[in-house]
């Protein structure tokens, strides 16, 4: 069946939209907090964590792509009414191009010494979505995909498809990458089957274009 | 013995990542595991890897893990006992 034949049965909505990258971190387009010392990696994330309040002490021994994920996933869903849907009706869709490379190497390297089981359990791109959902409670659809680049329309399909053959009602979907050269960006929107009253566009693929290049 | 129990801190602290805690807060007999330093199984390997690499020990007994990770003073002391 055409993905457009699901896309006409919904009307699913982007409530919010969160993006995190070396210069800033942006919630709907405006920015939240700019990375004005030029903090590396480890130490960008650092910041956020402590801007944002969040306390949870597992974010210390996630992987870069994991922090990365996290952190865009707790400012997203930071104002979310956790109990407005079941769990089971909370989906997450993620891609990256370069899938867990970043970590994989990293523990490659170890291996010429006693491997570390601590990096070996990250060596795989879908523990990020694994990390979101057990700290945002989501027991529902959980996908990775990999991709060269963000492919919107694939996107947009693919939830289409979701929101009309399961149960879901709401979706974190996005992009989260950490490449082998520490280029990093998330981008996480939080979509929703049907129109709620805040919301920032239509979940369609010119607005997700014109969103994803803020 | 205290020397090693307080070295031993530095390096969980080092080999565990956990950010915001220093070695005066770990009191020596406090669980490591569940409570105290709600450390998990994964920190277990890592602990099992430290004692590898920094002491030369093998557990090859993982019956024996629950009781000697119970806490640094029995991490300490299964090390001053077995190390090489």
């Amino acid at each position: 069946m055409p993905p457009h034949y699901f896309a006409s049965m919904n009307n699913p909505v982007i409530r919010k939209y969160v993006s995190v990258d070396k210069r800033s971190v942006k919630v709907n387009g405006t920015d939240l907090l700019l990375n004005e010392q030029g903090a590396d990696f480890g130490e960008f994330m650092k910041q956020i964590y402590h801007a944002c309040s969040i306390s949870y002490l597992k974010f210390f021994k996630m992987d870069p792509q994991s922090k990365l994920g996290f952190v865009a996933a707790k400012i997203l869903l930071q104002d979310d009414d956790r109990d407005r849907f079941e769990p089971e009706e909370k989906a997450i869709v993620l891609a990256n191009s370069a899938s867990s490379l970043n970590t994989d190497e990293k523990y490659f390297e170890s291996i010429n010494d006693i491997p570390s089981p601590a990096v070996f359990v990250y060596t795989l791109p879908n523990i990020v979505a694994g990390e979101i959902c057990i700290h945002h409670n989501l027991k529902g659809e959980n996908t990775f995909f990999i991709q060269e680049e963000f492919d919107i329309q694939f996107m947009v399909s693919y939830l289409n498809i979701l929101f009309s053959t399961t149960n879901t009602r709401k979706a974190i979907a996005g992009w989260v990458e950490v490449d082998l050269d520490d280029n990093y960006r998330a981008f996480l929107m939080d979509v929703e089957k049907e129109g709620s009253s805040e919301i920032q566009g239509n979940f369609t693929v010119d607005f997700i274009h014109q969103i994803f290049k803020l | 013995m205290e020397e090693l129990k307080e070295k031993l801190k530095v390096q969980l602290i080092a080999q565990l990542n956990l950010e915001d805690i220093t070695p005066e807060d770990i009191n020596s007999s406090d669980p490591l595991f569940g409570e105290g330093l709600g450390l998990d199984s994964i920190d277990a390997l890592e602990i099992i890897v430290l004692l590898q690499k920094e002491y030369g020990i093998k557990i090859e007994d993982t019956k024996k893990g629950k009781e000697i990770f119970q806490s640094i003073d029995t991490l300490a002391a299964y090390i001053t006992e077995n190390r090489k």
